[in-house]
């Protein structure tokens, strides 16, 4: 518990990236986000928990708009970005997307060689002047992402072929290459084992100096471990919002304390 | 580690606000929106032809189901086709369509005289151009049908010839006929003066549907029904052989056979059979049916054979679809009851699947129904000159034609006049094809499961 | 006795049988059918299936053997002078075959009483005569050993069809009667039933490989015939295609290369129209079309492939080929002498393939994981970049395997390029020239009035057999990495 008071000093400095108010998303005729408010800050590390189907992950693609490509998906309310309205009409997605960067639950290297993958982003985004730079900017994202150590000698080899952990590093670094503010991580760790687990959440509170960090996960001990902020959804409804510390120990809603004591989920 | 000692470049360059698009993202808009028409413009395509294809079939061969004929009232002239006054038939007979043809001719003659048309053309011969050479033929049945006709003076609508229902079809042009030894310009000029008159009138020609196919010569008397029949006998022969055959295999494939070399042997095999061409098949048929066990030519049964062979891969990968289609808990209720595994697949299994084995079964008779290749190789172009009810009669071992290859042989044909009868072929062939491709669309709404 | 007959008695036995074996099945129980081991009709049907199974299947391979065993006897009666003036023994087989059956003929249309069909001391002459009186084919004399062999012929085959009649009424007679003695309460009827239904099955499914056996076996018997009247060489060396149309053998040219030649140019014109349109509609289709846009578009694009290739054939003859002529022929650029080319046929064939690259790229692409475009959107590409970068390179082999299906339809065609593409062989670059591909000649050549077994009609089995192999071997090798590609993602 020393642990949790030093994060919630860290805490009280940053100011707000991601404010979300009135958020409701419909799957055809499923309302599946109700009316969602939430103040997220920067260089923290915010779990959203809650038992299956809760929306959380909804929630986290809406931040940065990978509902689009979902045809039936409909979202209302107004999320704003350090202060710019992401659904506004003028905002392109693409360019969002290099602003909040995304991780995913099951590990999706592209079938290309670890370099290609690291430095895809980059490429789309024009990020680099020229070779030196782009090999520059892979380094730094793989050294960022924890693996560059293991990967340095075959940068040319298929990223397929690493191992789960590995791969998922692999994507975060992937993810960090194009210099986002913001890293959405949904369940990053599900399909993992608890070594590789262990280095991905090393990987994420380091990753909390530079960016906002929002994460999803079904392991409560996992969000005690690596945030400083949760939110306990519940059938598409933000339940309870507010420290970790807080959460876990002296939630205030009765559904977040069934829950974090296991009688639902 | 503190935010000093690692500066990110995030914060080190500034970005455009999210609200106003960079020209690097403009760029890769306009790409993306170039790709999506690339897309856009493959469909578009693709359409296109569909609509052209489909367009230049109906424009090109509605005609054949339109023909010109000649209303004349015959005077059958006892002295020319019964000179011994008798009525025998078999006198009768021997009159040739020779003996018509004149009378015929006379007849038109008489009709364009009594209307008071100026035309050059004064001699009963020169209306030899404007009368279908198998227009002798037609009256010599009708009056071989009721020789008390003779010495009467009968209407008959004869047909025209090719080149008159061309002209009146706008495939044969004025400018073009100084160059035809068929017709000329005066006989057009009288085709244009009786048509007012009802004399020559174009009409929905049935034979084309009904009929059988005519010489070279003719090709006004040509029609695509004998070859219809011809079809339909290799389509029954096809439905007979290749769905117990089919179901069979496939119920052996997806419910009985051990996993081992003779399985994968078969199963390599069907795949592979998919997959080679039609003609393949014509060259087995060839050697195996008719070189090596001396099945008869042009014989339905012979193209039947052929065709089951090619579309026995198509029924059975259909039918183990649908036979995979239905879910192990059905088997395992049968089993759970005491059935033998026979009984479970014969009693549940199959019958649930049996709509989609009909459905399978249709489009492979469709594909079947359609494929030329093969049968050209098997000699199924015979050229059946004689009407419908003879060779509905002769049936599965005599020559006969079917319905694309009689296509292929119109196509072939120099007189372009048959290349609308081609057309129109395609046409009855496509209506064919279209109500089976229903029937199998309508078969798989109704009785489709979702298990 | 006609085959329908004896088809018909043996079925009426099987039934009589199969009411006798049910009926003493019932007796054995004493009325009561819960006395039985089996359901009743498990006893009839036992009955049935052994008097109709071995019935027809001995019928079926007699007939099958009848004429070899007679040929091979009728054979050794025609003196080696008949066919020593290099006519084919095959030829002269032919020829007595088709004088019995004229014999038969003639006697069933009452121009020949049955004595003089087969006095072995018949004038010649005067049975030729008749022969033509009875509107029967008969090559200008039929020689003395032709006409003895014919009426050998005519003898064998009487008796032979007489002893498989009775056999074959025996068997039925046998099994049935064996399958009614079995029937008692004790008898395990319908494991032996369903024991026979599980041989028939195994029989359904041997019938793919008795139909490739039946392929590659009289592919490959004609090549050898072939190769032994024409050096192998020539053939797959020679630059010309000229079949005589006369002569036999020695003054033909049948070179295979212009065909291979015309039919790779041709699929090759198909591929670059059908690759492209497939492939971009299968893209839209995939990644960008709502599922409305979806459900109308991809029907209409399929129903190209539901229209016979016969329709193509007309199309590329009638529409396509007189269109190009009009830009491309004497009053256009003047590249183009008539309305058949290699444009023509592989224009036509490309519009045939544009639903089967664009169905197969579908299900490709379809595979694809959907967490790769989602990585490559969480990053910001936008769906070109997307599917340039990543659908497409993890489709690839998947696409590639489709273009090479697609390239053996192409290559296997035939009524297109019968109608579209012309029939003179020709190695020439210009598109617009009239060329003819292999399957084109297959038809010409096995149509023609050449004699069977001339050099010119046998050739064809060459070029099935090249056919076969290059369709067969792209088939194998473009399903391999397909199925490759799949597991990848499986």
């Amino acid at each position: 518990m020393n642990d949790m008071r030093v994060l919630e000093r860290d805490v009280d400095a940053n100011a707000t990236k991601i404010a979300a108010r009135g958020v409701q998303v419909y799957y055809g005729d499923t309302h599946a986000i109700k009316d969602v408010n939430v103040d997220i800050q920067d260089k923290t590390v915010t779990a959203f928990i809650g038992p299956s189907g809760c929306g959380k992950s909804t929630f986290l693609r809406c931040l940065n708009r990978m509902n689009d490509t979902i045809d039936v998906c409909r979202v209302q309310g107004d999320i704003h970005i350090d202060g710019e309205d992401i659904y506004d009409k003028r905002v392109d997605p693409v360019q969002l997307r290099a602003k909040v960067g995304m991780v995913f639950q099951k590990p999706n290297p592209f079938p290309k060689s670890i370099y290609d993958n690291v430095a895809y982003g980059p490429k789309i985004h024009g990020l680099a002047k020229n070779k030196a730079d782009l090999d520059d900017i892979v380094e730094r994202a793989l050294r960022r992402g924890a693996i560059w150590d293991e990967v340095k000698d075959r940068l040319q080899a298929p990223g397929t072929g690493l191992s789960g952990g590995q791969q998922q590093r692999l994507c975060i670094a992937r993810a960090v290459a194009t210099e986002p503010e913001v890293l959405l991580m949904d369940e990053p760790c599900s399909a993992l084992d608890p070594i590789a687990t262990a280095q991905v959440e090393e990987l994420i509170d380091e990753l909390r100096q530079n960016y906002s960090v929002v994460i999803v996960t079904h392991s409560m001990q996992q969000a005690a471990r690596v945030s400083q902020k949760t939110a306990f959804f519940h059938l598409g409804n933000l339940v309870e919002y507010g420290e970790t510390g807080t959460i876990f120990t002296n939630p205030e809603d009765p559904r977040t304390e069934s829950y974090i004591t296991g009688r639902i989920g | 580690m503190t935010d000093a000692s690692m500066p990110t470049s995030s914060d080190a360059k500034p970005r455009t606000p999210l609200t106003t698009v960079d020209a690097r993202t403009k760029k890769r808009k306009a790409a993306e929106a170039r790709f999506r028409m690339y897309g856009i413009a493959g469909i578009a395509t693709g359409i296109f032809f569909l609509i052209v294809l489909l367009a230049s079939i109906v424009a090109s061969g509605t005609g054949a189901f339109q023909q010109t004929f000649i209303n004349v009232p015959v005077y059958l002239d006892p002295a020319k086709l019964d000179k011994n006054g008798n009525r025998n038939p078999a006198e009768l007979a021997k009159v040739s369509t020779f003996g018509y043809t004149p009378l015929i001719q006379e007849a038109l003659l008489t009709q364009v005289q009594n209307n008071g048309i100026e035309t050059p053309l004064e001699k009963r011969g020169d209306m030899k151009a404007m009368i279908s050479a198998s227009a002798a033929a037609q009256v010599r049945d009708v009056v071989l049908g009721d020789p008390d006709m003779i010495g009467e003076t009968v209407e008959f609508r004869i047909l025209a010839s090719s080149r008159v229902d061309g002209y009146l079809k706008d495939r044969v042009k004025r400018e073009d006929v100084a160059r035809d030894k068929n017709i000329d310009a005066e006989h057009l000029d009288l085709v244009d003066a009786l048509v007012p008159l009802g004399i020559v009138q174009k009409t929905f020609n049935i034979d084309f549907i009904t009929g059988a196919d005519a010489s070279e010569s003719r090709a006004e008397a040509a029609g695509i029904g004998v070859s219809m029949i011809g079809s339909f006998f290799m389509m029954l022969v096809v439905l007979v052989l290749a769905l117990p055959i089919g179901v069979a295999a496939s119920i052996y494939l997806e419910e009985f056979a051990p996993k081992n070399r003779l399985t994968d042997l078969i199963e390599v095999n069907i795949a592979n059979l998919a997959a080679v061409p039609s003609i393949v098949f014509g060259i087995l048929g060839l050697a195996v049916f008719i070189q090596f066990m001396h099945l008869p030519q042009s014989a339905p049964l012979v193209g039947g054979m052929v065709l089951t062979l090619m579309t026995l891969p198509t029924i059975i990968i259909s039918t183990r679809a649908s036979l995979k289609a239905v879910p192990p808990s059905i088997r395992d209720a049968a089993l759970g009851v005491g059935a033998s595994k026979m009984q479970s697949v014969f009693h549940h299994v199959l019958p649930l699947a049996a709509p989609g084995i009909l459905t399978g079964t249709i489009i492979g008779l469709a594909q079947a129904l359609g494929e030329t290749a093969p049968l050209l190789l098997i000699g199924m172009v015979g050229f059946i000159a004689s009407n419908a009810p003879d060779s509905i009669a002769s049936g599965l071992l005599d020559p006969n034609s079917a319905m694309p290859a009689q296509i292929y042989e119109w196509a072939k044909r120099a007189d372009p006049a048959f290349y609308e009868r081609a057309w129109g072929g395609i046409i009855i062939l496509l209506l064919f094809l279209i109500t089976m491709n229903t029937i199998a669309v309508i078969l798989r709404r109704r009785f489709e499961r979702r298990w | 006795m006609p085959l329908l007959w004896l088809t018909v008695i043996v079925l009426g036995l099987s039934l009589v049988g199969y009411l006798l074996g049910r009926q003493r099945a019932m007796q054995s129980a004493s009325g009561d059918s819960r006395a039985l081991h089996s359901l009743p009709i498990y006893y009839g049907m036992n009955a049935l299936m052994k008097a109709v199974v071995p019935a027809l299947g001995l019928m079926v391979i007699w007939l099958l053997a009848q004429p070899l065993v007679i040929e091979n006897r009728i054979a050794d009666m025609i003196p080696a002078s008949a066919t020593a003036d290099d006519t084919n023994l095959g030829l002269v087989m032919a020829e007595v075959r088709r004088t019995a059956e004229g014999l038969d003929n003639a006697v069933a249309a009452g121009l020949m009483d049955e004595d003089t069909a087969s006095n072995a001391r018949a004038d010649i002459t005067d049975v030729t005569a008749r022969l033509k009186q009875a509107g029967q084919v008969v090559t200008n004399q039929i020689t003395q050993p032709v006409l003895r062999a014919a009426q050998a012929y005519r003898v064998m085959s009487a008796t032979s069809n007489t002893i498989m009649t009775v056999a074959v009424l025996l068997v039925a007679l046998a099994g049935a009667g064996w399958g009614v003695l079995q029937s008692g309460r004790d008898f395990r009827a319908r494991n032996v039933v369903e024991q026979g239904i599980l041989v028939i099955l195994i029989a359904a499914a041997s019938v793919a490989i008795l139909t490739t056996i039946g392929i590659i076996l009289s592919l490959i018997f004609n090549t050898i015939e072939f190769f032994r009247l024409y050096p192998a060489a020539d053939f797959f060396t020679l630059l010309e295609w000229a079949p005589s149309f006369s002569g036999r053998g020695g003054a033909s040219s049948l070179g295979i290369l212009p065909l291979l030649w015309g039919t790779i140019y041709i699929s090759i014109v198909a591929l670059i129209v059908a690759v492209p349109i497939g492939l971009f509609s299968a893209i839209y289709l995939s990644e960008y079309a709502s599922p409305k846009v979806r459900g109308i578009a991809k029907p209409l694009l399929e129903i190209l492939a539901g229209i016979p290739t016969i329709v193509y054939g007309l199309f590329a003859l009638l529409t396509i080929g007189p269109l190009l002529v009009s830009v491309f022929g004497k009053d256009g650029v003047g590249w183009m002498g008539g309305g058949r080319s290699v444009m023509t046929a592989g224009i036509a064939m490309g519009i045939m393939l544009i639903p089967f690259v664009s169905s197969l790229s579908d299900d490709i692409i379809n595979a694809v994981p959907q967490s790769l475009r989602d990585g490559s959107y969480g990053l910001g590409a936008t769906r070109s970049e997307t599917i340039k970068q990543v659908v497409l390179p993890a489709a690839l082999p998947g696409i590639v395997g489709a273009v090479l299906l697609a390239a053996s339809r192409a290559i296997g065609e035939t009524m297109i390029v019968v109608l579209g593409a012309g029939a003179a062989a020709r190695l020439s670059l210009n598109p617009f020239e009239a060329m003819t591909t292999v399957t084109a000649k297959i038809v010409s050549q096995l149509t023609g009035d050449s004699d069977f077994a001339s050099p010119e009609a046998l050739v064809a089995f060459a070029l099935g057999i090249t056919l076969f192999v290059l369709t067969l071997g792209l088939n194998v090798f473009a399903l391999y990495i397909v199925r490759k590609y799949r597991e990848q993602y499986e």
